[in-house]
């Protein structure tokens, strides 16, 4: 039966789902933030930024998208963690509203800022945007320091309903190793897709071979941060919701729940799996360049089954370590059940939408990028 | 009154109205363009010509350099909701989500697939393939414009929630309502026609350029016919729905109609102000209302409660903010004795019930600030008018002179030409000015003013952003302007 209950778990799938494609077509950033290791000659990095170029509008459109579904869905979170964890979210958005317009305006003449300029604008976002999305994923885990009290609305003199307890607003995240941890991580795996992607995408022997020895560092300082992160989070205590829905600490919760939850279990590993034989396929094999489709679909099912492990079984995702009964759990922040039923027809077309993109993407990459090819296109960056 | 600062909310609201400006600056631009590259290609496909495919390429080299530009600013105004208005996501977020989060499935999806496609595919995909990729990103833009233009309506006209004490938020309730409603309809053809109307004038206007310089005269005579008709068509589209828009505004937004005309004292036959001690009689009642005797209410009607000449009496600024506090009150006490007492909570729900309308009243201060500032309002709606009459002029002109296949244009009228470009874009901006100054204090127009909106943030933080923002797309509208004339300047049709 579809219930209220049924549809927040629903909507938190697809927000999780949408924010594990996210962090896969982080290849864009993190192919970006090599280009001056991977490619040494202007001719490379021409190559590099025009291989990247051509799907910077999915990595965008993705963030949006996932902003405008947790707004729809679960509209507490985006009043509370948008408008309290201020910097974080500037810092992401400036980071992505620069990489947009470097693309279209790099090589063009009058550009103001010059080439270096924009390219300089292209790595910041390479780093800045994982990053950022890491370290704030990391406090889905690890807390932050808000409290919510709906009853100001009633209040003339202070009505805001979510407040934020640090007046960092974000910054204060960064005091936290492990949200360092998950941060790196994942901009690391940034630069592991965006090695993977280009050397799939850009037919070019250099590229390739070059591409395949950076992988070692990028994937090595991936594996290390990624792991320790995800043992420790296993392990520690979590958030849990009690049955009369206030919000308790229980040790190891995050591992009882992939225990709870062995289908997410089973995607988590699954996932470890895919990225671990991809970049070693990839490192071993002087053919192969397709590691990015394991490596990809590795990265979607492990993100997903980690923020599905942060949300599921009566867990609260987005912790307050300020006050603990502020935090916020599926229950408490979500849409109404007319909403979510609403939304969750329009879900319906999202299969449509992924089909006409694999279409679409499978139609311009069926070739690779080639040196000619830069040299006879019209609309090159 | 009120813990928030005030000087918080005005940066708050500048920081909003700084990227609202900028976005609508390159995003007509992207939606008109869209329509006439979309013309220019069928008749490539149609014809079988390859001038067509070589003018279609032109135009869409130029709208790439703008199209970016328009994306990256979008993206801050979405999430400058939670960032800047969390109190607003959280107490509308409900109905208000959902026409963001379709606008991002449906719309932008498809734009950003097909304009890859429209970009790099000439080569790769075939010919209909690639019309059909071309067309489905402006259909994109334009489905993305329809979904967030339903949201800004809401604001405007909220319909289709019930405000729930216990989640304390409103909630939808319908669907249809809040998608359809005759305000989304009339605001997206308004909205949509008025920046096809700024992509007929910009190619008009570069046309014109090269015809003054006699360079790729053939590209911009076909291109002027096809830019004047475009831009015609939605002339007369943006005119019927303004039309529109102001029946709609004057049921469901007096004030903003009362500001727009400067109107203090309102009643039957209400005189239509052209400028200052320059009145039409009865012209803004037949405006407001289609009918010469139709009231219209003044601001100062509005304030102080008045009756209509068919014995309806309306309540003041004033009395609805008396009201609103008690709204205000009973919602308290409900919450209160929600945990102790269920029967007096009922009692206080029912009270609430009454008053729930005037809910955003209880949260205003003076009953002045329910006034928008008339100056500005009055006069951008001026300018809009007066600037679009102008337009649909010089586009008319061109018209005639192309009915009468004259060899060469006059180099007065390429001048007009020319110099509509800024003033579309004027026209543009005015109108956003008419429409969201008009609607203070109001974020959500009776129910939530900005004060009860804002987020709690140090408005050094705002401020500072705001000068980030504004020094960032100050750089790109630059950088941008400078390409583009770059391309026009180096272009060779042949």
């Amino acid at each position: 039966m579809i219930t209220h209950s049924f549809l927040q778990h629903y909507w938190w799938f697809l927000v999780s789902l949408l924010g594990a494609l996210l962090v896969f077509l982080m290849f864009v950033q993190g192919g970006n933030a090599v280009a001056y290791t991977l490619g040494r000659t202007e001719e490379e990095r021409r190559l590099i930024f025009n291989s990247t170029g051509r799907k910077w509008e999915y990595t965008f459109t993705t963030l949006v998208t996932f902003g405008g579904a947790f707004f729809a869905s679960f509209p507490l979170f985006y009043s509370t963690s948008f408008g309290g964890a201020y910097w974080v979210w500037m810092l992401l958005l400036v980071s992505f509203v620069v990489q947009a317009v470097s693309y279209e305006f790099q090589s063009k003449v009058g550009n103001v800022l010059g080439q270096r300029g924009y390219r300089l604008l292209l790595q910041f976002n390479g780093f800045i945007g994982p990053f950022v999305l890491g370290a704030a994923v990391a406090t889905f885990f690890n807390g932050a320091e808000f409290t919510v009290n709906q009853e100001n609305l009633g209040d003339t003199y202070q009505p805001v309903v979510s407040t934020w307890a640090s007046s960092w607003h974000g910054l204060e995240a960064l005091g936290n190793f492990w949200n360092w941890c998950l941060g790196l991580a994942v901009c690391f795996l940034a630069r592991t897709l965006g090695i993977l992607y280009i050397m799939n995408n850009v037919d070019d022997d250099t590229l390739r071979s070059r591409g395949s020895v950076q992988l070692v560092g990028n994937a090595g300082m991936f594996l290390l941060f990624f792991l320790a992160f995800l043992i420790r989070t296993l392990f520690k205590d979590g958030f849990a919701v009690a049955a009369d829905g206030s919000v308790v600490m229980e040790p190891m919760k995050y591992l009882h729940n992939l225990l709870a939850m062995w289908p997410v279990l089973l995607l988590l590993l699954a996932g470890v799996a895919l990225v671990l034989f991809g970049i070693v396929k990839t490192i071993r094999s002087k053919t192969y360049v397709r590691g990015i489709w394991p490596v990809g679909v590795g990265t979607v099912l492990t993100v997903l089954a980690l923020l599905l492990c942060a949300g599921w079984n009566h867990t609260a995702y987005y912790p307050s370590t300020a006050d603990l009964q502020s935090s916020l759990t599926l229950a408490n922040s979500s849409s109404s059940l007319f909403t979510l039923q609403v939304m969750a027809v329009v879900s319906l077309i999202i299969p449509f939408v992924l089909a006409y993109i694999v279409w679409c993407w499978r139609a311009i990459d069926l070739r690779s990028i080639t040196r000619k090819e830069l040299e006879e296109d019209e609309h090159t960056y | 009154m009120l813990g928030i600062d005030i000087t918080l909310i005005d940066w708050s609201r500048a920081q909003f109205a700084l990227t609202a400006c900028y976005h609508w600056l390159f995003v007509p631009l992207t939606l008109g363009l869209a329509v006439i590259m979309g013309i220019m290609e069928t008749l490539y496909v149609v014809k079988k010509d390859e001038f067509w495919k070589r003018t279609a390429q032109f135009w869409m080299k130029l709208f790439g350099i703008n199209f970016a530009v328009g994306v990256a600013t979008g993206l801050i105004l979405e999430f400058e909701f939670g960032t800047n208005w969390s109190n607003y996501s959280w107490f509308v977020g409900d109905i208000f989500g959902a026409p963001l989060a379709i606008e991002g499935i449906v719309a932008f999806f498809m734009e950003a697939t097909f304009i890859s496609v429209m970009y790099f595919g000439w080569n790769k995909v075939s010919r209909r393939f690639h019309l059909a990729a071309t067309w489905l990103t402006g259909l994109g833009a334009t489905i993305s414009a329809w979904w967030i233009l339903v949201a800004n309506a809401w604001m405007q006209h909220p319909v289709g929630m019930a405000f729930n004490p216990d989640t304390v938020r409103n909630e939808m309730v319908n669907f249809w309502e809040v998608a359809f409603q005759g305000m989304a309809v009339t605001k997206f053809l308004h909205t949509v026609s008025s920046a096809w109307m700024t992509g007929g004038v910009f190619v008009i206007g570069v046309s014109c350029w090269y015809l003054l310089r006699r360079r790729n005269t053939e590209m911009a005579r076909r291109s002027l016919r096809i830019g004047t008709i475009v831009g015609l068509a939605a002339t007369f589209i943006v005119m019927a729905t303004g039309d529109r828009s102001g029946i709609e505004i004057a049921k469901h937004q007096p004030m903003k109609l009362a500001a727009a005309e400067g109107l203090m004292d309102g009643g039957q036959r209400a005189p239509f102000s052209i400028v200052p001690g320059v009145e039409v009689p009865g012209v803004l009642s037949i405006l407001a209302t289609h009918d010469l005797d139709g009231y219209v209410p003044g601001v100062n009607d509005l304030l102080n409660g008045y009756t209509t000449p068919d014995g309806k009496t309306v309540k003041g600024g004033q009395e609805k903010m008396l009201l609103g506090q008690r709204a205000l009150n009973d919602f308290t006490q409900y919450r209160q004795y929600l945990k102790t007492d269920t029967a007096q909570a009922a009692v206080y729900a029912k009270r609430l019930k009454k008053n729930v309308q005037y809910f955003g009243y209880g949260h205003v201060e003076k009953v002045r600030d329910l006034v928008p500032p008339i100056a500005v309002v009055y006069w951008a709606f001026r300018v809009m008018v007066g600037v679009g009459s102008l337009l649909l002029l010089v586009m008319l002109l061109f018209l005639w002179f192309e009915y009468k296949k004259a060899p060469q244009l006059p180099r007065w009228l390429l001048h007009a030409g020319l110099w509509s470009i800024p003033l579309v874009y004027l026209a543009g901006q005015a109108g956003w000015a008419v429409a969201e100054v008009g609607r203070q204090p109001w974020i959500i127009q009776d129910l939530m003013p900005v004060n009860a909106a804002v987020s709690q943030l140090p408005t050094g933080n705002v401020m500072l952003t705001f000068f980030i923002f504004l020094i960032l797309f100050t750089t790109l509208l630059i950088a941008e302007l400078r390409i583009m004339i770059n391309a026009i300047k180096n272009h060779k049709s042949e």
